[in-house]
C-alpha cells in the first residue's frame, strides 16, 4: 500500500452497501419489450439505422454515432423494432426522448460476432474506432463516450491512467460485484486502455470498504506485466469524484475549467474497462450492464446483469419489490441520483443503481430553514467552494457573483446539503443557478447573434438605399448631360441645316414660318415696350421706336419669305387648291382686320406709326384681295367643272314646279273671272303674266343648272329613251333603204320618191342620233363604260358595214347601168359620212381603238388608289386574323387534322405575305409620290396632328379665358386653325 | 498674513495645474460614443421587436441612456428590467403593460401550405430569419428567429403562427427549489428528527 493523499472535505453517509452484495450477480430476466433511448451518453444523439418492423439480432447495431462525441447503439436482444419515437427516459426532468423500441422474440439470438484475436495488431485509430462502434461509454455516471477519452493520448501526454473503482456513493455495489466476479476481464480491459494511452503508470483507486474486490483484483493482476498499482483509499464520500480521486491518488489538483488530461491524467471507470474488454475480446458491444437493485422496498436486493433497455419494473419484480412499501424510486445513488415516477423507464448505459426506497428510508425532505451560517457546508465541500455564499447568490439571483465564486466547479455531490443544519437544498440551488446561467448565456449569445444580423441588415438596407440614390443621381446627371449635348447639337445644326438647305434651293416652310412668328412675337414685345415707354413718358422712346421699326421690317420680310415659299409651293403643286386659297384669303382678311384694328387704335391713341400701319393695311388689303381673287377664280373654275349639287337642282325644280302651279292657279282664276265677267280681269291678266314670267325664270334657272349637269347627270333612262328613238329611226331608215334597193333592183318608177323618203328618214335618224350623242358625249369622257364603248364600236361597225353594203349596191347599180347610180352614190357618201361620225363619236368616247386601254388604266388606277390602300390594309389584317386562327386551331388539333391545318396555315401565310407586299408597295408608291413633291409624309402627318392639338388646346384656353386675353387667344386660334387646315390639306393631297 | 497669501497662491497654483491636466485628459482620452448605451444594449434581448416604441433595441438603449423608463421591454421581461435597474442604479419597476406582456419565448412558424410567397414577412423580419422569394414558399430559420412577432402582422393570409419554444432535454433547467422541502435522499433519520423537533 503506497501513500495516499487527501482531498478537502467529504462526508461519511451510511453506506448501505452490504444489502446488495450478499448474492452474486444475477442475469436479469429477458424483457418482452426493450426501450433504447438514442441519447444515453453525453453528446449528440445517435441516428437510427433501422426501420419500424425490422427484425434485429442481438448485438446488431441499430443506431450510428453522429459527430465526434456520440455513441453507437446495439440491439440488446433479438426481436422486431416496433417503434421509434418518444418514450420516458431516465432524466431528472421526467421528459420523453426518442427511443428505439424492440419487442423481444425470446430467442435472444446473437448476430455473428467475434473478438479481435490480437488487438495490438490493429492500429490505435482502428482500435478506438472499433471501440466507438461497440458503443462503449463511461459506465460511472456521466456516460462520456470512451473512444473520445482514448484519443486523448494523441494530443496530450498521459502520464497516469487512473482506474476509478472507488464507488463512493452509498448503496451502489455494481463495480464492487463486477470486480469480485470478473476481475480478469477488467484487467484485460485495462491492458487495452494502456495500449491506447501508453501511460507511464496505472493506478486503481478503490475504497477500503471493498476488501473482496481488492483481493480479486490483486489475484487477477498476478502475472500482469503492466505497471499497475492498486491504491486503497479511505472510505469517504465523494472520493470517487474524478478530481477528488486524482487528488487522492496523485495529490495533483486539476485546475478549474480544465480536464485531467491537461495535467497528464486520464480516468476510466472500472466498468468501462470491463465493457472495453468484452467488446475487444469477445466482440460483444455494450448491450448490458451491472445494475444494483436495492432499497428497503425490495425483498432481495442484489446486482443484476441487465440488458440495456430493460424497464425498471422488470428489475423491481425480479428483486421482489413490495409495492406497498415503495415510497420512491431513485435512479443512481442517494446523493447524486434523482427520483423517477415511472417504472417503465429503461436501464441505460449509465444506470448503475436503482433504489426502491421505503418512506422511512428516504422520507420527504424537511422544510428548509434559514441559513444560520454555521459553516459546515464549507467544511465538507470537496471542491473547496463557499457553499453558503453560492447559496446566497443563487437565491438572490446574483448569478454573476455566484459565477465569480466558481459555481461551475461545483460537482453537485450533495455533501453540503447532507450536512446542512437548516436542511437547505443547496445542490438544488446550485443546479438551478447553473442552468439559469447557461440559459442566460445562450440567450446572450442569441441576442448578440440577432444584433449582428440586425445590424448587418440595417447596413445592407442603407447600402441599397445609397446605391439607389447614387443610381438616381447618375441618371439625372446623364439626362442633364444629354440635354446639354442636344442643345449644343441643335445650335450647331441650325446654321448647318440652313447652309444645307439654302443651296438646295428648297425653302423650308416650317422654318420660315417659325422665323416669321418669332419675328412677329419680337415685334409685339417691342411694341408693347414702346407703348409702355410712351405711356410713362420714359426716355429712349425713340430708340424703342427705331427697334420696333426694324423689327417690323424684319417680321414683314420673314412673312413675305414665308408667303413666297408658300406660294411657290402651292404653285408647284399641280392645281390651284380652292380650299388652300380660301384659307389664304381668310388669313389675309384676318390679318387685314387686325391691321385695321391696330390702325384704328393707333389713330385713337394718336400713335406715330399710323403711317406705317396704314401702308401695312393697304398692303394687306391688296394681298387679301389678291387671295380672294385667286380663290374666286379657282372657285369659278372648279364650279364649271364641278357638278352642281343634286339638292340644289331639286330645289330649283321644286321652285319651278311651285311657280307653274301658281301660274296654273292664276290662269284658272283668270279664266273663271273672264267667264263671270269680273272687272278685275285686266289686273288678273297682268298678275298671271307676272307669274308666268317668274315661272319662266325659275325654269330657266333650273335648265341652266341642269344644262352643265345634264351631260354627266342625264339619267340612264333618258339615255335609253333617246337611244330607242334613234334605233327606231335607224330601223325606219333601214327599211326604207331596203325598199329603195328593192325598187332600184326591180327598176320601179317610184325610186325617186322612195329615195326622197329614205333621205327624210335618214335625216330624222341623224337628228335622234345627234341628240343621243349630245346626251352621251359629255358624260362619256369621264364615265364611259366599256360596255358603252363597245356599243359605240358596234354602231361604228354597223355603219361601216352599211356603207360597205351601199357601196356594193352602188357598184352593182353602176355595173347594171341603173339610172339611180348618181343618187346611190350620194347615199353611199352619206353612209360613209355616218360611219365616220360613228367613228368620231367612238373616238371621242374612248379614244382610238389602240388608245383605249392606255387611257383607261391610269384613270382607273388613280380613281381606285385611295380605296385600294384601305382595302389592302383590311385585306392584310383579315389575312393576319385568319392566319392566327388557323395557327391556334393547329395547336389544338390532333395529329390527324394537323397536316391539313398546317397546309392551310402555310397557304394563309403566303397570302398574308403577298397582301402585305402589295400594301407595302402601294404605300411605298404613295410615300414616293409625297417625297417627289418634297414632303416627308410622316413628318407631315405628325405636324398635322400637332397643329390639330394646338387648335384644340387654344379652343379650350379660349373657353376659360377672360375677355382681355380672349382676343389674343382668338387670334392665336385663328392662326392655329389655318395652320392645321393647311397641313391637313397638304396631307390629304398625298393620301 | 503672508502665510494666508502663500496658501492661497499655492492652492491657486494647484488648481491651475490640475485644471490643465484634466482639460488635456478630457481632450486626449475622449471616449467615442456613449459607453453606457452599449452596456444597456447588451442587456436588452435584441429581438428588435419595437414593442418599446423605438425602432430596435439600440434606439431604446439610447433612449434609456437619455432618461427614458426601463420598463418598456416585454421580451426582456422583469429580469431585463432588474438588470437595467442594477446597471443604472435606479429602482426596478414593474413592466409597463402598455407595451405588452411578458410572453414565453416563441418562434415564428409559417404554415407553408398556405404561404402565397408575397415576401412581406421577409421585408418585415429585422434579422433576416425568413427564407423565400417571390411566389415561392417561405420558411423561418428557427435558429435565427427572435420571436419578435413583426412578421405576423404583414402576412396577408395569416399563415404565420408564433409557437412558444418547447423545452427540450437540452434546454431543460433544474427548477428553483421550493423553500421548505426537498432534502437529499439519504437524510433518513435527520429529516424525521427535525420534523419531530419542529412538531
Amino acid at each position: 500500500m503506497s501513500h495516499v493523499f487527501a482531498f478537502h472535505g467529504g462526508v461519511h453517509p451510511p453506506e448501505n452497501k452490504r444489502q446488495s452484495t450478499r448474492t452474486p450477480i444475477r442475469q436479469a430476466p429477458l424483457p418482452e419489450r426493450l426501450v433504447l433511448p438514442l441519447s444515453q451518453h453525453i453528446g449528440a444523439p445517435a441516428e437510427p439505422r433501422v426501420q419500424v418492423g425490422d427484425r434485429v439480432l442481438k448485438g446488431q447495431r441499430i443506431a450510428e454515432p453522429v459527430g465526434r462525441i456520440s455513441a453507437a447503439l446495439h440491439a440488446p436482444t433479438s426481436g422486431i423494432v416496433t417503434a421509434i419515437g418518444p418514450h420516458p427516459i431516465p432524466h431528472a426532468s421526467g421528459m420523453e426522448a426518442d427511443c428505439i423500441i424492440i419487442d423481444s422474440d425470446g430467442d435472444d439470438r446473437w448476430i455473428e460476432h467475434a473478438g479481435l484475436a490480437d488487438f495490438r495488431a490493429l492500429g490505435k485509430a482502428a482500435l478506438t474506432d472499433y471501440i466507438r462502434n461497440s458503443g462503449v461509454t463511461g459506465m460511472g455516471g456521466a456516460g462520456f463516450p470512451t473512444d473520445v477519452k482514448l484519443h486523448l493520448g494523441d494530443d496530450h501526454i498521459v502520464n497516469t491512467l487512473i482506474i476509478n473503482a472507488a464507488e463512493c456513493e452509498p448503496y451502489i455495489t455494481a463495480d464492487d460485484m463486477l470486480m469480485r466476479e470478473r476481475a480478469s476481464d477488467i484487467v484485460a480491459g485495462i491492458e487495452i486502455i494502456d495500449y491506447l494511452l501508453k501511460p507511464s503508470h496505472i493506478l486503481i483507486g478503490i475504497e477500503d470498504n471493498k476488501p473482496q474486490a481488492v483481493k480479486a483484483l490483486e489475484k487477477a493482476l498476478k502475472g500482469c506485466t503492466l505497471n499497475i498499482d492498486i491504491r486503497v483509499v479511505p472510505t469517504k464520500y465523494p472520493s470517487g469524484g474524478e478530481k477528488q480521486l486524482i487528488k487522492l491518488l496523485t495529490d495533483v489538483e486539476v485546475p478549474s475549467g480544465h480536464i485531467p488530461a491537461d495535467v497528464g491524467i486520464v480516468c476510466q471507470n472500472i466498468g468501462t474497462a470491463y465493457a472495453t474488454a468484452r467488446a475487444v475480446h469477445q466482440g460483444e458491444p455494450l448491450i448490458s450492464r451491472i445494475v444494483t437493485m436495492t432499497g428497503e422496498a425490495v425483498a432481495q436486493p442484489q446486482n443484476f446483469e441487465a440488458l440495456i433497455g430493460t424497464p425498471y419494473s422488470l428489475l423491481l419484480r425480479a428483486a421482489r419489490v413490495d409495492t406497498g412499501s415503495l415510497f420512491r424510486l431513485v435512479v443512481g445513488g442517494p446523493m447524486m441520483g434523482f427520483t423517477v415516477d415511472n417504472d417503465q423507464i429503461p436501464v441505460i448505459k449509465t444506470t448503475n443503481c436503482l433504489i426502491a426506497a421505503s418512506p422511512d428510508e428516504m422520507p420527504e425532505a424537511p422544510p428548509a430553514q434559514e441559513c444560520i451560517r454555521c459553516g459546515l457546508c464549507e467544511q465538507v465541500c470537496p471542491a473547496e467552494l463557499l457553499p453558503q455564499q453560492l447559496y446566497w447568490f443563487a437565491k438572490g439571483r446574483e448569478l454573476d457573483k455566484a459565477r465569480h465564486h466558481n459555481l461551475f466547479d461545483c460537482i453537485e455531490c450533495g455533501a453540503c446539503s447532507y450536512v446542512c443544519s437548516s436542511a437547505i437544498p443547496l445542490v438544488q440551488y446550485y443546479r438551478n443557478a447553473k442552468a439559469e446561467i447557461r440559459s442566460d448565456e445562450a440567450e446572450q449569445r442569441k441576442a448578440e447573434h440577432a444584433r449582428q444580423r440586425f445590424e448587418a441588415r440595417q447596413a445592407r438596407l442603407e447600402a441599397e438605399q445609397a446605391e439607389k440614390e447614387a443610381r438616381r443621381k447618375a441618371r439625372a446627371e446623364a439626362a442633364a448631360r444629354n440635354q446639354a449635348a442636344r442643345k449644343d447639337k441643335s445650335v450647331a445644326a441650325a446654321p448647318a441645316s440652313t447652309a444645307v438647305q439654302a443651296p438646295a434651293g428648297e425653302p423650308d416652310l416650317k422654318q420660315l414660318k417659325t422665323a416669321a412668328s418669332v419675328a412677329r412675337t419680337k415685334l409685339k414685345q417691342a411694341q408693347k415696350a414702346l407703348k409702355n415707354a410712351e405711356d410713362k413718358g420714359l426716355d429712349g422712346v425713340d430708340a424703342l421706336r427705331a427697334t420696333v421699326q426694324a423689327l417690323n421690317i424684319k417680321a414683314d420680310a420673314a412673312q413675305q419669305a414665308y408667303d413666297q415659299a408658300l406660294n411657290a409651293q402651292s404653285d408647284a403643286s399641280a392645281a390651284p387648291d380652292a380650299k388652300q386659297l380660301k384659307t389664304n384669303a381668310a388669313v389675309a382678311r384676318t390679318k387685314l382686320k387686325q391691321a385695321e384694328k391696330a390702325l384704328a387704335s393707333a389713330r385713337e391713341t394718336g400713335g406715330d406709326d399710323i403711317g406705317a400701319l396704314e401702308s401695312r393695311v393697304r398692303e394687306l388689303e391688296l394681298r387679301a384681295n389678291d387671295a380672294q381673287k385667286a380663290y374666286d377664280a379657282a372657285d369659278a373654275g372648279s364650279a364649271g367643272t364641278q357638278a352642281p349639287d343634286p339638292a340644289k337642282l331639286a330645289q330649283l325644280k321644286a321652285d319651278m314646279d311651285a311657280a307653274q302651279a301658281k301660274v296654273d292657279k292664276a290662269q284658272a282664276a283668270l279664266e273663271s273671272a273672264i267667264a263671270s265677267g269680273s272687272p278685275a280681269v285686266e289686273k288678273m291678266t297682268a298678275g298671271v303674266e307676272k307669274l308666268r314670267g317668274k315661272y319662266l325664270e325659275a325654269r330657266a334657272a333650273h335648265e341652266a343648272a341642269c344644262t352643265p349637269a345634264a351631260a354627266p347627270a342625264t339619267s340612264p333612262a333618258k339615255l335609253a329613251e333617246l337611244k330607242a328613238d334613234m334605233d327606231a329611226a335607224q330601223a325606219k331608215v333601214d327599211k326604207a333603204q331596203a325598199a329603195l334597193e328593192n325598187a332600184i333592183a326591180s327598176g320601179s318608177p317610184a325610186v325617186e320618191k322612195m329615195t326622197a323618203g329614205v333621205e327624210k328618214l335618214r335625216g330624222k335618224y341623224l337628228e335622234a342620233r345627234a341628240v343621243h350623242e349630245a346626251a352621251c358625249t359629255p358624260a362619256a369622257a369621264p364615265a364611259t363604260s366599256p360596255a358603252k364603248l363597245a356599243e359605240l364600236k358596234a354602231d361604228m361597225d354597223a355603219a361601216q358595214a352599211k356603207a360597205d353594203k351601199a357601196q356594193a349596191a352602188l357598184d352593182s347599180a353602176i355595173a347594171s347601168g341603173s339610172p339611180a347610180v348618181e343618187k346611190m352614190t350620194a347615199g353611199v357618201e352619206k353612209l360613209r359620212g355616218k360611219y365616220l361620225d360613228a367613228k368620231t363619236a367612238y373616238e371621242a368616247a374612248g379614244g382610238t381603238c389602240s388608245d383605249v386601254p392606255q387611257s383607261d388604266t391610269p384613270a382607273d388606277a388613280d380613281a381606285e388608289k385611295p380605296v385600294d390602300l384601305k382595302a389592302l390594309k383590311q385585306q392584310v389584317s383579315i389575312m393576319r386574323t385568319k392566319l392566327k386562327k388557323a395557327e391556334k386551331a393547329l395547336q389544338d388539333a390532333d395529329a390527324g387534322e394537323r397536316d391539313a391545318l398546317a397546309h392551310e396555315v402555310q397557304d394563309l401565310n403566303e397570302r398574308l405575305n403577298s397582301a402585305r407586299a402589295e400594301l407595302q408597295s402601294a404605300e411605298q408608291v404613295r410615300i414616293e409620290a409625297a417625297a417627289a413633291a418634297g414632303v416627308d409624309l410622316k413628318q407631315l402627318q405628325i405636324d398635322a396632328a400637332m397643329a390639330r392639338a394646338e387648335v384644340t388646346k387654344t379652343e379650350r384656353a379660349l373657353g376659360t379665358a377672360d375677355s382681355t386675353s380672349a382676343t389674343d387667344l382668338e387670334q392665336t386660334l385663328l392662326q392655329a386653325r389655318s395652320r392645321a387646315d393647311e397641313l391637313s390639306k397638304t396631307l390629304s393631297r398625298f393620301e | 498674513m503672508s502665510a494666508v497669501i502663500i496658501a492661497i497662491l499655492v492652492l491657486l497654483g494647484l488648481a491651475v495645474v490640475f485644471g490643465i491636466v484634466l482639460g488635456f485628459a478630457s481632450v486626449r482620452f475622449k471616449v467615442e460614443g456613449n459607453p453606457i448605451v452599449d452596456q444597456i444594449d447588451a442587456l436588452l434581448p435584441q429581438t428588435q421587436c419595437g414593442q418599446c416604441g423605438y425602432p430596435g433595441c439600440r434606439p431604446y438603449a439610447e433612449a434609456i441612456a437619455g432618461g427614458d423608463t426601463i420598463n418598456k421591454c416585454p421580451p426582456g421581461g422583469q429580469s431585463t428590467i432588474e438588470a437595467l435597474a442594477d446597471l443604472l442604479d435606479v429602482e426596478a419597476i414593474p413592466l409597463d403593460d402598455e407595451h405588452g406582456e411578458e410572453k414565453p419565448r416563441s418562434v415564428a412558424y409559417i404554415r407553408e401550405d398556405e404561404c402565397i410567397g408575397c415576401t412581406k414577412c421577409i421585408q418585415a423580419c429585422p434579422v433576416d430569419a425568413i427564407l423565400g422569394a417571390a411566389k415561392q414558399m417561405h420558411t423561418v430559420i428557427t435558429s435565427e428567429c427572435t420571436g419578435c412577432d413583426l412578421c405576423v402582422e404583414p402576412c396577408p393570409v395569416d399563415c404565420i403562427d408564433m409557437i412558444p419554444i418547447e423545452t427540450t432535454l437540452n434546454t431543460w433547467k433544474w427548477p428553483a427549489p421550493k423553500p421548505g422541502i426537498e432534502l437529499i435522499a439519504t437524510d433518513a433519520g435527520r429529516g424525521s428528527v427535525q420534523q419531530g423537533g419542529i412538531a
